[in-house]
């Protein structure tokens, strides 16, 4: 059987049900196992990494996969696709992973392969000069970033996501190629607060968020269900309205708005993106393995900073000012977040020097939980400057 | 060990499938590539060409003039797909705000998810995007792929739609990006038809369920994730693909606590394989590790100098739970007060194994954070054999998605639902008791919220026999 070349294939528009096949699943994923992962399949005794992004895997039979691993961008096209086929092919016998990560997995049987399938990988250049499949992303470095859509194909983000990771990853490379750091960094970035990409749990997380109240389109009656729109809103900010030539409508108590855009999810007539409220928030110190702490959120730390497109030059300085200090100064096993909690959130400010703002003192639901309750606290320039303003000192 | 599909499957050969000959796979040259300009100005995504990470806009130019060679009628939707997709994000990028409406009603017969509807709002400057919906294809369980598979997808997904695939989605699904209206329906005909291969979910539907590498490919795993998300994929078809819950609900499955798919911050149900047994030691390896024969942790910190592995200081030292010791020169753990953290595992991976009497450990409600705040995953089930069909852990899931369905309000996630009517009443409709592994401590409020039955003589008391013992 082949795929159909004409119009419409063979679906017969005027019997939509005919021969039809629904409720398959997908592929089933034995055939997809190259044959030394079915033959070790469970009986994987212990891996190494040889180099950045090179592993083995060492079965209780003997046998071994090596396995490399090249960063991707998420999007991707056919012929991107059709190149990591032909790579399949010549080296790996058909067969390729894809992580969760994004990132692209070559196996092979023997170091020999390795070497030669290494060489061709970063032969392998754009004309403008990128790697197509660089090489790296294990152990105590920066992998690759996991990230949502963006205006590539998204409705409702408040930045653009394949943008920022290139002008991140660009920067990055070398904790990428490189295994330096006292523990892995995992980097997120979603596009706004519906968290498709859920970031809220990464080492670094970049979200984009809005910071203007959406406005309201004039027949907003015939676009959308307005008691729908209204219960929407977390915060109680909508509420019934009529216009001035009795249509009905929606009011907004913009000071009530925390700018989460879940009214826009569900009607459109509530448009809440614009280019000078948008930009992007950092959050830090978040983790999901249960490895000697336990999984957890991570925390903003930048309130807010400017959609700079197409590089985002202040996300991608605080990004690496993090990773830079965190890599002189945490301990060996240590990710961002038991770091920041070991030396304090007020010394991980300073160390990192990012300003500390109202608007990172948590004021929604549960917040007094965040709230320092206890005199264990170091001194930093903040402090002073509060006992400052509060007539506590004179120096 | 050996799994077999449900059903037998078709066997995929490209050779027998392809649309494209050869000629027209390499239709360009690398000088028309360095030549090659889209047809809009693309300042801000020329820019991104630079720089040593792997350039989406590059890769987007080769498949822009790929298509541009090839013949008109050999593609069903326009030519400048990828011209236009361009174009328009450059535009974005000027206006910074995006240029797609909200998605309309688009689908397959009989589904109510699996393609999204998705439209340009400036359709007279890219008009070959004006109509350009997305459409979520189920991957296979920890995504290996064959090429014959892949190749006859790019074929499929060029021929009857823009080329462009997210590899992949956050869930987990390959994602096609862009095609009209009038192609869904030919593709999934050739999807189910030739490739034998079903769409994922999307809307109130349960999404897509993903899994970690398992036992594929990782000594940690405890359970056969590709097998149990095969399984519970493949048997909640129904709900997957036709809307019948509040809102979306995802399943992901991690092989250890190490939780490599992040099902504890993301999923609705999330399962995570753990041992019930002894950490396994072979003493010889420890002492290799002490011995520095053994890099620590698979190397994976070998890019730096970090001194003399300590286990002192590196494992026992850094144990949450301080089970651990060395004691006349043998490494001891107190497994009844281990709390499988893994740690230690990752540390000396060819010194300590998990245990063999597994199974997972169950959590529910997980989510981002639209509406009440981010949640983490509530521990419910501490330990539940897993092994095929897997009947315990769907009779679980049913009894949560009966109440979930009945309680739940409109896009209210379960994790929601949960903080809304709180833990002891979800335990009661799963059925099971209270457990201190639940909380991570019990409530400081006093505020118990005591039912009639639990107290004797119940609540109906009358005020005269009161009085009679007190005077007003």
């Amino acid at each position: 059987m082949a795929l159909s070349q004409e119009r419409l294939g063979k679906y017969n528009p005027e019997k939509p049900t005919e021969k039809r096949i629904t409720d398959i699943g997908p592929r089933h994923f034995w055939e997809f196992f190259p044959p030394v992962i079915q033959k070790n399949y469970g009986k994987w005794l212990y891996h190494d990494i040889l180099e950045p992004g090179i592993m083995v895997h060492v079965s209780e039979n003997g046998d071994k996969v090596f396995t490399v691993r090249c960063g991707g961008s998420r999007f991707m096209t056919a012929e991107n696709i059709r190149e990591i086929c032909d790579i399949a092919d010549k080296y790996c016998d058909g067969y390729v992973r894809f992580t969760t990560r994004n990132n692209i997995e070559f196996m092979v049987t023997s170091y020999e392969k390795v070497e030669a399938l290494k060489k061709d990988l970063l032969s392998r250049k754009y004309i403008s000069g990128s790697y197509k499949f660089p090489i790296g992303g294990t152990g105590a470095g920066v992998t690759n970033i996991v990230h949502t859509q963006g205006y590539i194909h998204c409705h409702t983000p408040a930045t653009d996501a394949s943008s920022m990771v290139k002008a991140i990853m660009d920067e990055l490379m070398d904790y990428f190629t490189g295994m330096t750091l006292p523990a892995h960094v995992r980097i997120s970035v979603a596009c706004c607060l519906n968290m498709c990409g859920a970031v809220h749990c990464s080492d670094i997380a970049l979200l984009g968020i809005h910071r203007k109240p959406p406005i309201v389109d004039d027949n907003i009656d015939s676009i959308c269900e307005i008691p729908l729109a209204i219960a929407a809103c977390p915060v109680g900010a909508l509420s019934p309205g009529k216009t001035e030539d009795g249509r009905k409508t929606i009011k907004i108590k913009e000071e009530r708005c925390m700018f989460c855009g879940n009214c826009y999810t569900m009607c459109p007539a509530l448009p809440i993106a614009d280019k000078l409220g948008d930009g992007v928030a950092v959050l830090a110190g978040g983790k999901i393995s249960n490895r000697i702490s336990e999984p957890k959120f991570s925390k903003v730390i930048v309130p807010w900073l400017p959609n700079n497109f197409p590089r985002f030059p202040e996300v991608v300085a605080t990004v690496k000012k993090i990773i830079e200090v965190y890599a002189a100064e945490a301990r060996k096993y240590e990710r961002i977040g038991d770091w920041a909690e070991r030396i304090g959130w007020e010394k991980f400010f300073e160390k990192c020097e990012i300003p500390f703002t109202e608007h990172l003192i948590d004021d929604y639901r549960l917040a007094y939980d965040t709230y320092r309750t206890s005199t264990q606290f170091k001194f930093t320039g903040a402090a002073w400057e509060v006992s400052r303003a509060a007539g506590g000192i004179d120096d | 060990m050996d799994f077999k599909p449900k059903r037998p499957q078709k066997e995929l050969k490209y050779e027998e499938l392809r649309i494209y000959t050869d000629e027209e796979l390499h239709n360009y040259t690398e000088e028309e590539l360095k030549d090659f300009k889209i047809k809009h100005d693309i300042p801000d995504l020329e820019e991104l060409e630079k720089g040593p990470w792997p350039s989406f806009v590059a890769d987007a130019k080769r498949e822009a003039l790929h298509r541009k060679k090839l013949p008109k009628e050999r593609m069903m939707i326009d030519q400048d797909v990828v011209d236009d997709l361009l174009g328009q994000l450059q535009l974005s990028f000027d206006d910074g705000e995006t240029h797609w409406k909200h998605g309309g009603i688009v689908g397959v017969f009989g589904y109510g998810g699996g393609v999204i509807g998705r439209y340009s709002d400036v359709p007279e400057k890219y008009p070959s995007v004006a109509h350009f919906h997305t459409i979520r294809v189920n991957q296979p369980a920890s995504k290996f792929y064959k090429t014959d598979f892949l190749r006859a997808l790019c074929d499929l997904w060029e021929f009857r739609g823009s080329g462009m695939f997210n590899m992949h989605g956050s869930t987990g699904d390959i994602i096609l990006l862009g095609t009209t209206t009038e192609q869904v329906e030919p593709l999934f005909y050739d999807l189910t038809h030739e490739l034998d291969q079903d769409l994922g979910g999307s809307g109130s539907n349960l999404r897509t369920p993903s899994c970690c590498i398992g036992k594929a490919r990782c000594e940690f795993a405890c359970i056969d994730t590709q097998d149990l998300c095969y399984e519970l994929t493949t048997h909640y078809q129904d709900e997957l693909h036709r809307p019948a819950f509040p809102y979306k609900f995802k399943i992901k499955i991690d092989g250890c606590p190490n939780g490599c798919v992040a099902s504890i911050a993301r999923s609705d149900m999330s399962l995570i394989g753990t041992w019930r047994d002894d950490i396994r030691i072979d003493q010889e390896a420890v002492q290799a590790y002490i011995g520095g024969e053994i890099q620590p942790n698979g190397g994976a910190h070998s890019g730096r100098d970090w001194g003399k592995f300590d286990i002192q200081k590196e494992v026992i030292d850094l144990c949450p739970t301080g089970c651990m010791a060395m004691e006349d020169g043998k490494l001891v753990i107190n497994n009844q007060e281990c709390n499988r953290c893994m740690h230690c595992i990752n540390v000396m991976p060819r010194a300590l194994r998990p245990g063999t009497d597994t199974g997972v450990s169950i959590l529910f409600g997980a989510k981002a954070p639209i509406l009440e705040g981010a949640q983490l995953a509530v521990l419910t089930v501490p330990f539940m054999k897993a092994e095929a069909p897997y009947d315990n852990i769907k009779e679980l899931l049913e009894k949560v998605w009966d109440w979930w369905i009945e309680e739940g309000k409109n896009r209210e996630r379960l994790g929601e639902l949960i903080q809304r009517k709180g833990l002891p009443r979800f335990l009661e409709v799963i059925g099971v008791p209270a457990a201190p592994q639940m909380v991570k401590m019990p409530r400081t409020n006093p505020y118990i919220f005591w039912k009639e039955e639990d107290v004797p003589g119940g609540w109906k008391r009358d005020i005269k026999d009161y009085r009679l013992r007190h005077k007003r």
